[in-house]
């Protein structure tokens, strides 16, 4: 099921969307400045008409999007993931969300893909911000295929969504075979003695961490979340009454994002021992591997996440 | 609710047939009697912007009574030229005046911003029919109306994009970034028109941040720029008549007008930015209105 070779799933996401304009006329890309970083530059050789790159303007480009839109366009925003949500916030409140525009807007290298580059370039906010704006669906695809398809459902979504493009490789969780279905988890493993939630760049380390736990006799189970909205809260129920403890892991700030949203289901539903694994505080310098290290977003640190869960449904 | 709603017969759209004096004569007499209905409406709402309202009320009436190519009883018609009310807190303006073209039932303006009512206190696409877009935040509407705007020129359209803006509106950034893309893309099918009552809601624009030389610095980011009488009807149709001003150019209309006009203790009154008359005012209001 897995392979070794890490993939950029920017690539995936260049390929589908010179697909779907491909498909059909309507589609557009509304960039600011960002050509080289969104991997669009064959797109703008391909499609020299339908890239509209906006110079760096982030709150002029979701209005762009938004008037596009109005105007009988499908229009696809990519920008870096941190600027493009914090200063476009308003934006994608009013002229997206309120106004339920057709409009799919993809966060580029997320999280902590930029590393060396610092707390101001990394994008460890930007699902606790959508979360609470209504009516924005959240896309955290976890590998190449799943990009693919996440863009092609969230465009066919007739409103506004969100789709979490990595940058930091990964492996193929996926085979060509698989069938992304918006608000639908997936479960890779099954388990009765924990379940562990992952999406994005955390799906390959949470399927290593059960592999290791099995090993110590421990059947923990792996879901797949990649859509943050809607939810699949029959999937977070489910694994709190049938396995007792939840351990989510997310390239993201443990406050507000898809730990958060398991959290508010677990909480009012069927409360457990949980634990939320993300990024704490703004980050040290260092890559965006040896992040992942020191914030324990790896099997290591997941697998001594899932013992201590497991400990507590004890006591 | 203080006010006493009553129905004041709302104008149609003008012919387009029609010589230009004799429409921009029929569009003076239609802002009298949008004015009547706004007022009507704030006091019945006890909330609202009267005057900017009030401000808006000709170049809103001219655009969509008299110059718009729009069809109501169609409103998502996808050909039809588009008008963006950026300055959506001004909507008892822009409400009567989509009721006046067609829009929606008059009766529908009684409930002005009473519970469950879908004239919010700023325009709902969703719920209300003609409304483009969801404004109110200021900055929002510009560029969304690029985005128009390059849909058509994208379509090898002409239909036309008309955006009002609020003066004080133009601080926000967010509007300059707009004009850049839009002059970048000689987008001539756009129209800004700022409504440059020269008052926001605490100060003049002047005393807050101040916005001149507006003129110079619209066309530094490469508009063809005219100034009007914003309460001129006749001046406001010849002007868009001689769209574009300049092929390739974005255009930029700079509308003078007075905030609170034509009511002599409201105009240029920074006070009556949101208050609501009381009944002395209400009175002396509706008279000088239907004098």
């Amino acid at each position: 099921m897995t392979s070794a070779t890490l993939y950029d799933c920017r690539d995936a996401f260049a390929e589908t969307v010179e697909a779907l304009a491909e498909e059909d006329p309507r589609v557009v890309v509304v960039c600011g400045d960002s050509v080289g970083s969104s991997k669009l530059v064959r797109f703008k050789e391909r499609f020299p008409s339908r890239l509209i790159n906006v110079g760096i303007a982030e709150q002029a480009l979701i209005g762009v999007a938004a008037g596009l839109a109005n105007g009988g366009k499908l229009p696809i925003v990519a920008g870096a993931s941190c600027f493009l949500t914090a200063r476009g916030m308003e934006q994608l409140k009013a002229d997206l969300a309120y106004t339920n525009a057709n409009v799919t807007v993809c966060g580029m290298s997320p999280g902590v893909a930029y590393g060396e580059l610092g707390p101001t370039h990394h994008s460890v906010e930007d699902i606790a911000w959508l979360r609470a704006i209504d009516n924005i669906v959240i896309v955290v695809p976890g590998d190449p295929v799943e990009t693919s398809q996440a863009l092609r459902a969230a465009l066919a979504h007739p409103g506004p969504a969100f789709v979490r493009v990595a940058r930091t490789g990964v492996p193929a969780v996926h085979d060509s075979g698989y069938q992304f279905q918006l608000g639908q988890a997936e479960r890779l493993v099954d388990g009765e003695d924990a379940t562990v939630m992952a999406n994005g760049t955390m799906l390959a380390p949470a399927l290593e961490a059960s592999r290791a736990l099995a090993e110590e006799g421990l059947a923990v189970r792996v879901v797949s979340m990649p859509t943050v909205r809607p939810l699949d809260e029959a999937e977070v129920v489910a694994a709190a009454r049938q396995t007792g403890a939840i351990v989510t892991v997310e390239e993201h700030s443990v406050r507000g994002g898809f730990g958060g949203a398991v959290a508010e289901v677990v909480v009012s539903t069927a409360p457990v021992p949980m634990a939320i694994l993300g990024v704490t505080g703004f980050a040290p310098t260092g890559s965006a591997r040896w992040l992942f290290d020191h914030f324990g977003l790896n099997p290591a640190g997941i697998a001594t996440a899932v013992r201590e869960v497991i400990k507590r449904k004890a006591s | 609710m203080r006010g006493r709603w009553t129905d004041v017969a709302l104008p149609g759209r003008v012919p387009r047939t029609l010589a230009t004096e004799e429409r921009a004569a029929l569009l003076a007499e239609a802002s009298r009697q949008l004015r009547l209905v706004e007022l009507e409406m704030v006091e019945a709402a006890g909330l609202g912007h009267l005057a900017g309202d009030f401000s808006a009320t000709d170049i809103v009436a001219v655009l969509l009574l008299g110059v718009l190519d729009i069809d109501p009883k169609n409103p998502k018609w996808p050909e039809r030229d588009r008008f963006v009310m950026s300055k959506g807190h001004a909507s008892a303006c822009y409400y009567a005046t989509l009721a006046a073209c067609g829009f929606f039932d008059d009766k529908m303006l009684g409930t002005y911003m009473a519970p469950g009512s879908p004239l919010n206190g700023h325009p709902d696409a969703k719920r209300v029919p003609g409304v483009e877009a969801n404004t109110g935040p200021l900055g929002h509407g510009l560029p969304i109306a690029v985005g128009m705007a390059l849909s058509g020129h994208l379509d090898g359209s002409a239909r036309r994009v008309f955006c009002l803006v609020g003066d004080g509106e133009l601080q926000e950034g967010s509007n300059w970034e707009a004009m850049m893309a839009a002059a970048h893309r000689g987008l001539d099918q756009l129209t800004v028109i700022v409504d440059r009552n020269g008052l926001q809601q605490g100060a003049s624009t002047e005393a807050t941040s101040r916005l001149e030389p507006l003129r110079e610095k619209a066309a530094a980011f490469g508009f063809a720029v005219e100034e009007v009488g914003g309460h001129d009807h006749l001046a406001l149709l010849q002007l868009f008549e001689r769209l574009p001003l300049e092929t390739g150019r974005p255009n930029f209309i700079i509308a003078r007008t007075h905030k609170g006009y034509p009511v002599s203790f409201m105009a240029d009154r920074v006070e009556w930015h949101h208050r609501v008359p009381n009944e002395e005012e209400y009175a002396a209001a509706l008279e000088e209105i239907a004098s």
